[in-house]
């Protein structure tokens, strides 16, 4: 059975690792660098960009992990996770993996109290929709060629897929509802 | 009796509060003055700031009423960074809680570090849509704050002092009430939540869960990072950090060490690293010195 990690220097890992759990995967709590030999995807959680990006670049994360990536194995980020993988990162600087070719706005929807929820449609998973939690998220402004738009809210893509590489702007996590896990491991090569 | 947990049915922004306190997990939340302590904090890696006019350090040493901030303070610390921003109001004072959620403050700390501006009753935090955490001793006044609506807790500890030992010791009291009610049987539960002076329902969440319905973070004294490791491997689950950080020498290299063990809480060869030659610490006081009158952690109902 594939390995999965699930990048463990801040934030809500552990509800990644409860949703893994409920599809019957075991998963790693990844903190070194050395442990991303041992797995054959990552979850990049929920949390503060700033804070995770910062401890990737002081533990010598950064580089293995696009190494990682770009070797083909699956990635999903979520919101801050999202924030880690994209290219481009409107007005900020900060550390970042850098490989999904995307352009992101922070906080983009505004401070906590217009965080939200909102029914978002898969069609690649289902008829039904994925309840979304929307928190202090950020924006998809631009994808490049190559990207698949997998939703949208509004305009706005919410989830996509570039390869190996998944990301949401928001947090399946925090529901009860498997599916883009589910989906997201069917992206490990059998 | 139903089945469904009593944090099962709240209304959809439940999920959004409880959600942000997620995010902030396995961080350290610093209180901050201005907008350049803002960005050391930012900088040195903090998931959120607490901005306030004076840290419980000089609340303490100053006297006199501690109240909500003054707003221009709280917008300029908004501007200056990009992470969540939190304010204080004091406990009970629902409009200094409208003034802060109105400010677009991101999380509101009804705080017995300010001057309990009533004396018998805490705020009605359901009423609002920006999420609050609250401090507490023990579990029965966490369930009482969860059940008026805090999406988060934390451990009081006793502010301002740079001394662990009350941390340690309120952390100790929720985590043991937790284990102990879990192995009652069902039939005690109810003397329980009279006891704790808890609501029932969220009694029983606890006792099948074995966990608080909301994270629980710890506050209070944390001074080093050894502190804030001792306290994550107790079962905090991030870690506030209000004068340990600009009462120490150098802020920003301590802000960065407390940063990191947090994260490496378990892993003793790292914390040595992290620990290393950080400058002086925040001189402290010794927290069970204190006669009651100038305890923080007592005011709370």
């Amino acid at each position: 059975m594939a390995k999965v990690g699930v990048l463990a220097l801040q934030g809500d890992f552990e509800k990644h690792i409860q949703m893994l759990d409920r599809l019957g995967v075991p998963a790693v709590e990844v903190r070194e660098k050395s442990q991303l030999d041992e797995i054959d995807g990552l979850i990049i959680p929920g949390g503060e960009s700033t804070t995770i990006g910062k401890l990737l670049v002081r533990y010598g994360m950064l580089e293995p992990l696009q190494t990682f990536a770009r070797g083909g194995k699956p990635i999903y980020g979520t919101c801050a996770g999202a924030i880690l993988l994209a290219k481009e990162i409107e007005g900020s600087h900060q550390d970042r993996i850098g490989v999904l070719d995307i352009t992101v706005r922070r906080n983009a929807y505004g401070r906590q109290i217009e965080s939200f929820e909102a029914d978002i449609f898969i069609p690649r998973i289902g008829e039904l929709p994925v309840r979304g939690v929307f928190i202090r998220a950020p924006v998809i402004k631009h994808v490049a060629d190559g990207v698949e738009v997998l939703s949208r809210f509004g305009d706005d893509p919410v989830l996509v897929k570039q390869g190996n590489l998944l990301a949401s702007t928001f947090h399946p996590e925090l529901t009860n509802d498997t599916r883009i896990h589910a989906f997201f491991l069917s992206l490990f090569p059998v | 009796m139903s089945d469904i947990l009593w944090s099962e049915k709240q209304k959809a922004t439940w999920r959004n509060k409880v959600g942000l306190a997620e995010m902030l997990k396995g961080g350290v939340i610093m209180d901050v003055v201005n907008a350049e302590q803002a960005k050391i904090a930012e900088e040195a890696g903090a998931v959120a700031v607490m901005a306030l006019e004076r840290v419980p350090a000089d609340i303490r040493a100053q006297g006199g009423v501690a109240r909500m901030s003054d707003p221009k303070l709280i917008r300029e610390i908004q501007d200056a960074v990009s992470i969540p921003v939190m304010a204080k109001c004091r406990i009970g004072h629902f409009v200094e809680a409208q003034i802060l959620e109105a400010l677009g403050v991101d999380f509101i700390d009804e705080s017995e570090v300010l001057t309990p501006a009533d004396d018998r009753y805490h705020v009605y935090k359901h009423d609002f849509k920006v999420p609050f955490v609250c401090g507490c001793r023990n579990l029965g006044e966490a369930l009482r704050r969860i059940a008026e609506g805090a999406a988060m807790i934390r451990t009081k500890g006793e502010a301002g002092t740079g001394d662990i030992v009350e941390a340690v010791r309120h952390m100790r009291t929720v985590m043991d009430e937790i284990r102990r009610i879990q192995h009652l049987p069902i039939e005690e539960l109810m003397t329980a939540a009279k006891e704790m002076g808890a609501p029932f329902e969220l009694v029983l969440e606890v006792a099948r869960k074995g966990k608080l319905p909301v994270p629980n973070f710890s506050a209070g004294g944390i001074a080093t990072p050894a502190d804030a490791a001792l306290m994550m491997q107790l079962g905090a689950e991030a870690v506030f950090v209000g004068s340990g950080i600009f009462k120490s020498k150098n802020p920003a290299r301590r802000a960065r060490a407390i940063v990191e063990a947090v994260t490496y809480y378990n892993d003793p060869v790292k914390l040595a690293e992290i620990s290393t030659d950080l400058g002086e610490p925040m001189l402290g006081i010794s927290a069970r010195a204190l006669p009651e009158t100038e305890q923080l952690a007592v005011r709370g109902w």
